[in-house]
């Protein structure tokens, strides 16, 4: 592998685990399902010892995590809220967290509903103003977790000012990068503390397995991380493991189609005279389309748009044929959501209508069937 | 849900059975069971594994669709279908296969078909009066392959289609190398297709499978029966996993075969090389005729050094490709033919058709292609 590290990342995603067998040479790195492994004598061991604590399968995938986003370790767990929670346990008792308003409800669900009782708790903020974020700060602080783009309605956070704001605050700045992958938005490189991902989505591409990553700047804190997963044990199983590197092989390709349709399906939706507004960031008058170009390398696959009526909505998801009416995102296949019903139900109705997750607004994961495919199952569909 | 009106990169991802019709599951379950209840003593649509299971008929309907076949059926390996697919001949028979036929396979025509009294004659198929000559009263199919490997030699299907239907001869593909993204055989009129799954419809070097459809529903049926009878049927799992693959064949392509036109121009001026086979090359051989019957080159090229010794060499010092047989998969995967796919052809034979030990193929895989440039150049001297 150190022979590799001149090679561009692209390069260096296909060959994650290849060659690295040394007994077989064998090119797709083994699955080890051992859930122990037999220590050479007393006070020995080979590296491995209980799999909870490491795996090589798991090893292998790690490496990978911490080589796409560019952090010092990475750390692999059985789903996206699996990895959330156990950095949130990071936490004591009476801190305090500034948390992207626009976000996924399953972490507004566990914090609200979880965390809270804890003592951990949160404020949500507009993150794309970096004013709001400094002004929601208090004494007991201790991290920022922004989202961006925003979750539903691709909001984007300025890394960088969050960043200098974190370092001036003392605070731990985290950053979920689910949307766009490393490959388009590398936040440790801006000043990041930790990533998190929902590996389930663009990661894993194929809607068939669930999985969650953190990845940590600072060894230290990387440790600190570990001792977590260890401690609770939600771990990311070895098949899976498996499963999520094979995965991220095709990954550069996947977003790069992602990214393109997405693009085409955002500036076709515009034109339609039942959309009445469209939510990307690719588009030119986005208002994180500027901000979005000096950030990262893309704009991802992920957009939303409101239509003229909740019952225009509901009709086009009943109308869907190539597409599915499904939650999650980010594998090859388009997934609707209604978020509002689905990803965002969890959030309190008076909070969703403020933000405008309404019924009448549709989000869609832009999958990499042919463009015009997906473009003619809407054109039915809102018809 | 898709209709076969749908463009290739929809079919791809959809495949035909996109949901489970009891959960809407996004991806077909694997179906590990290996034996179905039979309600009140009736079967339903499934009884036992090995005649169907779920898993499986997802990949079968796949291959169908995208070659264009009423029915496709899924083996253990690429050997295991070209096997099954053979058992439409019986003993007395006789067929015609290229000289420069895949190793594994020529092993399986040369060594096992001979003992169950079925003879096969390997000659070069580019030249359509040689394939005639071949001809006897018992022949009765000619399997071909094309590119052919490790040479690219060209056959022209259609002539071979008219040949055949003259003489009443039943025509098997194997279209392991282009795909039926780039090469749609049935559509000229062969009557089965084979593909060794394990490449690029795979595509991660993880896992063996083989392939077969057919649009002629007689041909179906015994090949159907031939499965059962037989039982070299694919597994769940390496069905799930191969229906996977599937769904990113065309990303995955299409930066290959970029990346194969990139190396095999730079390779073709590169004066370490003797020569370079790779029908993307404006100077190659067979290069209308292939673009005649199929829309792409592919991701697989050989090219051939002046002496042993640089070969050598080139294996020692390269760091980034797989020095190992098999093709097709993300990772570049080099081989050196003599001594791996093709070791089971006697040494004189390979000599003949001008397989030599200077000889190198390459299948291209998704990395950057600057990075396998840089690599294969530092072995080039």
């Amino acid at each position: 592998m150190d022979q590799k590290t001149q090679l561009s990342l692209v390069s260096r995603i296909v060959q994650i685990g290849v060659g690295r067998d040394e007994k077989t040479g064998a090119i797709s790195f083994p699955i080890y399902p051992s859930a122990t492994y037999r220590h050479p004598g007393v006070g020995e061991s080979t590296g491995f010892d209980y799999t909870r604590s490491g795996n090589p399968t798991r090893q292998m995938l790690e490496e990978g995590l911490a080589l796409l986003e560019g952090g010092s370790r990475g750390l692999a767990f059985s789903s996206g809220m699996a990895a959330l929670t156990t950095l949130f346990l990071h936490f004591s008792a009476d801190d305090h967290l500034v948390v992207s308003e626009d976000l996924y409800g399953g972490t507004y669900r566990v914090l609200a509903q979880v965390f809270a009782k804890l003592g951990l708790t949160a404020t949500y903020v507009d993150t794309t103003k970096t004013a709001a974020v400094a002004a929601a700060i208090t004494d007991r602080t201790k991290a920022i977790l922004v989202e961006t783009p925003g979750n539903p309605l691709l909001g984007v956070a300025d890394l960088t000012a969050l960043a200098a704001l974190c370092r001036q605050h003392n605070l731990l700045f985290i950053v979920d990068n689910t949307f766009l992958t490393p490959l388009l938005q590398r936040p440790l490189d801006l000043g990041a503390d930790v990533v998190i991902h929902s590996a389930t989505k663009y990661l894993s591409g194929h809607n068939d397995l669930c999985a969650g990553a953190l990845v940590a700047r600072d060894p230290a804190l990387g440790e600190r991380l570990y001792f977590l997963q260890n401690s609770t044990g939600a771990i990311l199983p070895p098949q899976d493991c498996w499963l999520l590197i094979r995965s991220l092989k095709t990954l550069a390709l996947r977003m790069e189609r992602h990214c393109q349709s997405a693009l085409t399906v955002a500036r076709w939706l515009k034109t339609r005279p039942k959309v009445t507004a469209v939510y990307y960031p690719g588009l030119e008058d986005h208002p994180g389309h500027e901000l979005s170009r000096t950030q990262a390398k893309g704009f991802g696959g992920m957009l939303s748009f409101r239509v003229e009526s909740p019952e225009v909505a509901r009709a086009a998801l009943k109308k869907l044929r190539l597409i599915s009416f499904a939650e999650s995102l980010g594998g090859v296949e388009s997934l609707m959501t209604l978020p509002a019903v689905q990803t965002h139900g969890d959030i309190p109705r008076e909070e969703r209508e403020r933000l405008g997750i309404c019924d009448s607004l549709l989000r869609l994961s832009v999958g990499i069937e042919d463009v015009n495919d997906i473009i003619a199952d809407l054109e039915q569909a809102l018809s | 849900m898709t209709d076969k009106k749908m463009r290739p990169a929809t079919l791809l991802v959809h495949q035909g059975r996109d949901r489970d019709p009891a959960t809407g599951a996004a991806v077909v379950p694997i179906y590990t069971a290996s034996t179905y209840h039979h309600t009140e003593g009736k079967a339903g649509e499934y009884d036992y594994a090995r005649s169907g299971n779920p898993s499986r008929d997802q990949v079968e309907e796949a291959i169908a669709l995208l070659e264009g076949g009423c029915r496709g059926f899924a083996y253990a390996s690429g050997m295991a279908a070209i096997g099954s697919a053979l058992s439409l001949l019986k003993s007395g028979d006789h067929l015609i296969a290229p000289d420069d036929l895949y190793g594994g396979s020529w092993r399986y025509l040369a060594a096992v078909l001979p003992q169950l009294g079925i003879e096969a004659t390997f000659v070069d198929q580019t030249d359509l009066s040689v394939v005639e000559a071949a001809v006897r009263p018992n022949t009765r199919a000619l399997f071909l392959e094309t590119p052919s490997n490790p040479l690219f030699k060209i056959v022209d299907l259609r002539a071979m289609v008219a040949l055949a239907r003259r003489r009443g001869l039943l025509t098997l593909l194997d279209n392991t190398f282009m795909t039926p993204l780039l090469q749609r055989p049935l559509d000229l009129g062969i009557d089965v297709v084979i593909h060794s799954a394990t490449k690029f419809l795979g595509g991660h070097s993880d896992l063996l499978a083989g392939l077969v459809t057919t649009a002629d529903p007689e041909l179906a049926k015994r090949l159907k029966f031939f499965q059962n009878a037989f039982g070299a049927v694919l597994s769940p799992f390496d069905s799930f996993l191969l229906s996977r693959g599937i769904k990113t064949l065309k990303v995955r392509l299409d930066a290959a075969q970029q990346g194969a036109q990139l190396l095999a121009e730079r390779l073709q001026a590169h004066p370490a090389v003797a020569r370079v086979y790779y029908p993307g090359l404006t100077d190659f051989a067979g290069r209308e005729r292939h673009f005649a019957q199929a829309s792409g080159a592919g991701a697989v090229l050989s090219f051939e050094l002046q002496e042993k010794e640089q070969v050598a060499r080139l294996l020692r010092t390269i760091r980034l490709p797989i020095i190992a047989p098999s093709l097709g998969g993300v990772e570049t995967i080099l081989t050196h033919c003599w001594s791996m796919s093709h070791a089971a052809i006697p040494a004189e034979t390979k000599l003949r058709l001008g397989i030599r030990e200077t000889l190198v193929r390459v299948s291209v895989g998704i990395e950057d292609p600057q990075d396998l440039w840089e690599d294969l150049a530092s072995g080039l001297m």
